[in-house]
């Protein structure tokens, strides 16, 4: 048996094969897609064809409407991820290394953690209405809680030692929160950040199903109504590029702000 | 005069549907200033929960532990602590980690720079003060973590098994690179470890611990003469006091394995 092989476990592949393979992987869903629609086995009102989305894709971008509906869509999904990331994060770190902040946060957000965001959505519309509050509130409440958990988590891991040595060098309680378990709390919460960036994509339809007159998940429900499904795969895809971005800005943002924690 | 007293000290945790544990039972200790004190002890003896009581982390069920007979309350930074495990802040350099306490307390920026440059040259680390913790050997953070608590300036510098998780060969150099430390700075230092060779290399006075509950069965004046370095380890004096503890913790690690 070879030591070096594909089939061993947890054992390294050259560079060349292992983009090959991803290469390969793509390359196999497109040509499926083409075989499926070129080859005449789907209806186009079932599946649009490679060439009918690159349509759709440049006339739309001529004449920017696709820019109208991305911002729109990023107004959106920044806002209810900002508000939810700058409420989150600072109650998340507390919530995980004092037991008196979490015994008032956790029965809240073990509870909303489990009801799905489309369910609040009649409440919302009564509530705060049909405008952008109500789609920012839905990224709001479908990243909030999560959120909550994973930084909360993230603190409780935190090593006590390291706390209780802040304390041997002379340091009171505030300094230990602020320069030790903050920073200590760094990398895990741009991790979860940027997890729950991908989910907030995810919640943007749902933001969009009532009363919207943009964004992409607008254009994707709306395409359905006329079964142009060459729009629906362009708001798919133009989705997933830009949740794409916003991934590797975060990643690029981690090894920028804390360079420390590469290695970590 | 001595610099630390602990009088009857016990410590009881009464956990929840089981029996309570006494950690440590009436334990009476003294550390005079300017000397090395080791505890040494088998696991579980509440060796660590000692160290964890005079610096201030834990608080005895009763008991007295005074400092310069002031009663200890709380942490401080003149009871400067070093951890087994690596507690290194990772995200400042080995200057800043070891600058930590003096910008803590609140000293002019060139003077915290003066005493951590001296204390990582003291360490032999000049070359990596740069450096962030992830960057160093296990030993290379310990030294760090050395450097950073010396740089409080402590009245007693306690240490809780420092080099239990180096190797061997790493724990013989920080040992004598601790020991040429405390030769030219004279701190009164606490130290703990399981270990009976650094107890004796490293210790003025040994204090050798039971296992649950926790008490000291003897203490030892160890007249082994200084400056030691690693031939210590197989002189005749040495061997003299290891057949003492060893016989001393025999059948203490045989009840702390039961």
């Amino acid at each position: 048996m070879k030591t070096r092989s594909l089939f061993s476990p947890k054992t390294a592949i050259p560079r060349t094969t292992y983009v090959g393979l991803s290469v390969a992987s793509v390359l196999a869903i497109f040509g499926l897609w083409c075989l499926l629609t070129y080859g005449g086995f789907t209806p186009p009102d079932f599946l649009a064809t490679p060439g009918e989305v690159l349509a759709a894709a440049i006339h739309r971008i001529a004449n920017l409407s696709l820019f109208e509906h991305m911002a729109s869509s990023l107004e959106v999904i920044l806002s209810g991820f900002i508000l939810a990331s700058v409420l989150a994060v600072p109650i998340g770190i507390l919530m995980g290394s004092f037991p008196a902040v979490q015994a008032i946060f956790e029965p809240i957000t073990g509870f909303m953690r489990y009801i799905p965001v489309s369910a609040l959505i009649p409440l919302l519309i009564l509530w705060i209405g049909i405008g952008i509050e109500q789609k920012i509130m839905v990224i709001f409440l479908g990243t909030f809680f999560q959120q909550l958990i994973l930084i909360s988590d993230v603190s409780a891991r935190v090593s006590k030692d390291l706390i209780d040595c802040a304390f041997t060098l002379g340091a009171r309680r505030g300094q230990v929160v602020m320069r030790v378990l903050l920073p200590a709390c760094m990398p895990g919460v741009m991790d979860n950040l940027r997890v729950t960036m991908g989910w907030a994509w995810t919640y943007l339809v749902v933001a969009e199903l009532v009363a919207a007159d943009s964004g992409l998940g607008y254009m994707i429900l709306n395409a359905m109504r006329g079964l142009f499904t060459d729009v629906i795969l362009l708001g798919v895809f133009t989705i997933g590029i830009l949740g794409l971005i916003t991934d590797f800005f975060f990643k690029w943002l981690r090894q920028r702000l804390l360079p420390w924690s590469v290695n970590l | 005069m001595s610099l630390l007293t602990l009088k009857d000290v016990s410590v009881r945790f009464e956990p929840k549907g089981k029996p309570p544990v006494t950690a440590l039972a009436e334990v009476s200790l003294t550390v005079p200033h300017d000397t090395f004190s080791v505890l040494v002890g088998p696991s579980g003896c509440g060796k660590s929960t000692l160290l964890r009581l005079v610096a201030g982390l834990e608080e005895p069920t009763s008991g007295s532990i005074t400092l310069d007979g002031r009663p200890i309350e709380g942490p401080s930074r003149e009871r400067g602590m070093v951890f087994q495990s690596y507690t290194l802040f990772p995200w400042l350099t080995v200057r800043e980690n070891v600058m930590f306490g003096p910008k803590l307390k609140g000293l002019p920026k060139s003077e915290c720079a003066a005493i951590a440059d001296e204390l990582i040259e003291a360490v032999h680390l000049k070359d990596f003060a740069r450096s962030y913790p992830t960057e160093l050997s296990g030993g290379m953070r310990q030294r760090v973590a050395i450097a950073r608590a010396l740089a409080n300036d402590p009245r007693i510098l306690l240490m809780d098994e420092p080099f239990g998780a180096l190797d061997s060969q790493t724990r013989q150099v920080m040992q004598e690179l601790l020991l040429e430390i405390w030769q030219s700075k004279r701190k009164t230092v606490l130290f703990i470890t399981h270990d009976i060779d650094e107890a004796i290399l490293l210790g003025d006075d040994i204090h050798v611990m039971t296992a649950r509950p926790g008490r000291i069965k003897a203490s030892i004046a160890n007249t082994i003469a200084r400056p030691r370095d690693i031939d210590t380890l197989i002189s005749e004096e040495f061997m003299g006091y290891k057949r003492q503890i060893l016989s001393l913790m025999h059948n203490e690690a045989l009840k702390a394995a039961m």
